[in-house]
């Protein structure tokens, strides 16, 4: 039976098939569908994890005492897997063991456009990497196979074109959930130097075994294609730069690999030699290329394409073929510009009116990851500083350290509810023991918002939306030492200038949770009496509330608000904003 | 109905089947939160019905947040690349005027547009910043000239008329089924099978495909 799947649904539909028994990942674009989906199987254990360290090291545990495990993340999220990532290569597994990566290139939604290539040659672990759907499934399962067969945890590479698009798949029959025995096994199992130093002698012996096997048997072990046609032209690639490569260049002679670390050098050898002109296909880093130049075979790649950004078929068209690209039916040159469609916060954001005070008060502001890095953009334009999950306390705290102090009466760090667990915490023990006066503010959704709602462990909710314990923020806060914790509702936008004004002035730690439910799930919808109507008798055009750039309230060509009620939210910044009373609840219900 | 390239490599990897010969590359362009995503989703379902090779490239994440929103559907006998290049589309869906200016290079000579007249401003026209472009459809009929149709319909007014605002997209895909070569009954279950969740959504759904089927008469 054939069904039409998402790369990320592909994947968890391959962990069901293959018996995978624990799934623990923590959401990133454009990897969240991948957990998601697997948590729709019944019998897989699914979890949303604190951060990405925590998924490998959960992963790691269940491999070890003997299931199939995996954990999926998005590029920058192997930054913070990377710890357990490299010693799992050492350990090896007991039940197979896979790590996913899923790749931003062009960054639709990421704050860089790093190659998880790396990792795998860094932490000497195979890599595989798919190119559809199907080859999503295939792989995944392949990847099992070899992490028991070889001993090793697999990485398997994804990228936005991969993961979210949706292509058909054939569905298999799942297999048994196999529990492998466990053994104590100490020289295996716990990594010190003397156990170490033998296992990575085992490592290096197994990457030369797995690079062997890979062009032994390109179909069984590296799932490698060779797909011969003109000589003149021939073409070394992976992944989605394949599809572009079969669109682009019909007739080049084409080596699809199917592993990408370690190379299968004999394989690549082979297929050199019977090809006049060798490049090198990847988007990113020329990690290809760089190994098969220094193997002292000539090719060519990034000389001739960019390491930036996503590849497209154009792109390699006019890059090596006399094919013209095609012209469309409408001269883009004739048009005038199209103004920008940037991502806006939605009608009801309880970000807006916390990013309204900060705006205000013009104070500096340390960022984080998260829909409230909107907050950077006009119209509050408040943000100074944005670098990964967790940084923003650290860096108010750098603020503090480097002037005495004294930026912090005018500095606060801003960072979301699951930004917090993820890997805020150390960084608030940190202040608190160093002696800080930075102003952290928490910004309590009630759900990790940018990825598409995720809960977390301040929802009260698992992945499966069953009942779960909920950390209380204030009380964890307090618990490392901070002595000022305030909780306020974002919407009354003056309340929170004025707390936020206090508390910059105090000589120590102050936390403040601006709390308030993402207006995109069930408990953050207004009432639909709630919304807001206009008294255009009240109102002066003063274009106060205009200026909000909440997508419910556009000016009415006499200046004065009108509120688009089917989008209106009934959060009541803009009530709270207005001076003359002009704003008021009272939309009708429908 | 399409480039060189792509029916070189149908006809080589096809051998032996009596597929329809069809390939058609479908733009979907639109605000987030107007119902692309499902557009696609269903794109894809009606390809599969068809035993044809589809692909349906998203990019999610910033969905959800009003911005600019592009979903590409390939359908054909084999697809590569997921991705619609320029002057490549057969048919693109803009849910919005301003979408549909934007994407209008993807457009390809003998292609149709179906624009829906709603408009959604964008924030740099919001704070002044920028003018939202007057007359979209006469400008794009100017610079089409002969070598491609745009046509407006108003779908929001249909999708309204037929009980949701959110049915907009199935106006579009309704308006779609009207010109292009997949049958009526294909697009009537891939409706169904895209609603399949939430079958009491599906008259209401229907309803609003056929109003958009219609006014394409």
């Amino acid at each position: 039976m054939k069904e039409i799947l998402l790369g990320n649904e592909a994947i968890a539909r391959g962990a069901f098939e293959v018996g995978v028994k624990v799934v623990s990942s923590y959401p990133g674009t454009p990897s969240t569908e991948i957990t998601e989906s697997a948590a729709q199987y019944e019998r897989i254990y699914c979890e949303w994890a604190t951060n990405e360290k925590v998924g490998a090291e959960v992963a790691i545990g269940a491999s070890i005492r003997g299931a199939r495990a995996l954990t999926c993340m998005k590029h920058v999220g192997v930054n913070v897997a990377a710890d357990p990532l490299f010693t799992s290569s050492y350990i090896g597994v007991n039940g197979g063991l896979v790590f996913v990566a899923a790749d931003d290139p062009g960054m639709h939604s990421s704050q860089n456009e790093q190659d998880s290539r790396h990792y795998a040659r860094a932490a000497k672990v195979p890599m595989m990497e798919p190119s559809d759907s199907q080859e999503c499934k295939d792989f995944l399962k392949k990847a099992y196979e070899i992490s028991e067969q070889y001993d090793t945890p697999v990485m398997l590479r994804l990228h936005t074109r991969v993961s979210h698009s949706r292509s058909l798949v054939n569905l298999e029959e799942p297999q048994e959930i196999v529990i492998r025995p466990y053994v104590k096994d100490v020289s295996k199992y716990v990594m010190m130097p003397g156990m170490a130093i033998k296992r990575h002698i085992f490592v290096e012996d197994r990457m030369a075994r797995l690079a062997l096997d890979s062009s032994e048997k390109p179909g069984e072990i590296g799932l490698h294609k060779m797909l011969m046609k003109s000589a003149s032209l021939g073409i070394v690639t992976a992944g989605a730069s394949y599809q572009y490569v079969q669109e682009a260049l019909p007739e080049a002679s084409i080596l699809k690999l199917g592993m990408i670390w370690p190379l299968p050098q004999a394989l690549i050898r082979e297929f050199a030699s019977k090809v006049n002109r060798l490049i090198i296909i990847e988007e990113l880093d020329p990690i290809l290329e760089t190994e098969i130049r220094a193997m002292g075979v000539p090719c060519e790649g990034k000389a001739l394409l960019t390491l930036q950004g996503e590849y497209s078929a154009n792109m390699i068209r006019t890059a090596f073929s006399n094919e013209p690209n095609a012209t469309g039916a409408i001269p883009q040159d004739l048009l005038m510009a199209s103004p920008g469609r940037p991502p806006v916060m939605c009608a009801g954001c309880p970000h807006k009116g916390l990013f309204m005070a900060l705006s205000r008060l013009k104070v500096q502001v340390t960022g984080d990851i998260g829909c409230y890095t909107l907050g950077a953009l006009p119209p509050t334009s408040a943000m100074d500083a944005c670098v990964c999950m967790g940084a923003s306390i650290g860096m108010a705290h750098g603020f503090d350290k480097a002037t005495d102090g004294q930026d912090s009466l005018h500095t606060v760090s801003v960072m979301g509810d699951s930004t917090f667990l993820h890997s805020g915490i150390t960084n608030l023990v940190n202040a608190v023991y160093n002696q800080s006066n930075i102003t952290i503010l928490i910004l309590d959704n009630s759900i990790t918002g940018m990825t598409g709602h995720q809960q977390n462990a301040t929802t009260g909710l698992n992945i499966r939306l069953s009942p779960a314990p909920a950390v209380n923020l204030e009380a964890l806060c307090r618990s490392i030492g901070v002595t000022s914790v305030s909780v306020v509702d974002p919407v009354d936008t003056y309340l929170c200038q004025q707390i936020i004004k206090e508390k910059l002035a105090e000589k120590h730690v102050s936390v403040i949770i601006a709390r308030r439910p993402c207006a995109l799930i069930p408990i953050g919808k207004g009432r639909k009496e709630d919304r807001t109507v206009v008294n255009k008798d009240n109102c002066k055009a003063c274009g106060l509330c205009i200026k909000m750039m909440c997508p419910a309230l556009t000016a009415g060509s006499d200046l004065k608000p009108v509120i688009d009620a089917a989008t209106c939210n009934a959060c009541g910044l803009c009530i709270n904003v207005c001076r003359y009373g002009a704003l008021t609840k009272g939309g009708r219900k429908e | 109905m399409t480039n060189n390239t792509d029916i070189q490599i149908s006809s080589s990897e096809k051998a032996g089947n009596d597929l329809p010969l069809l390939n058609l590359n479908i733009v979907l362009a639109g605000v987030g939160g107007q119902g692309t995503l499902v557009a696609g989703k269903l794109l894809g379902f009606a390809a599969m019905k068809l035993g044809l090779d589809v692909k349906v490239s998203e990019v999610h994440g910033m969905s959800q947040r009003g911005g600019s929103v592009i979903t590409y559907v390939r359908i054909g006998s084999k697809v590569y690349s997921p991705i619609i290049e320029a002057g490549t589309a057969d048919y693109c869906l803009a849910f919005e005027e301003l979408e549909g200016l934007r994407w209008s290079g993807l457009l390809k000579k003998g292609g149709t547009m179906i624009i829906n007249s709603q408009k959604i401003r964008p924030l740099p026209v919001l704070m002044g910043k920028a003018e939202y472009p007057a007359d979209i459809r006469e400008t794009l009929e100017f610079a089409a000239a002969d070598n491609a149709r745009i046509v407006e319909i108003d779908a929001l007014a249909l999708a309204l008329s037929a009980g949701s605002a959110k049915a907009v997209n199935m106006v579009m895909l309704g308006a779609l089924s009207y010109i292009s070569e997949i049958p009526l009954a294909i697009w009537e279950e891939a409706v169904m099978e895209v609603f399949s969740q939430k079958e009491k959504l599906i008259p209401l759904n229907l309803q609003a495909f056929h109003f958009g089927r219609d006014v394409m008469r």
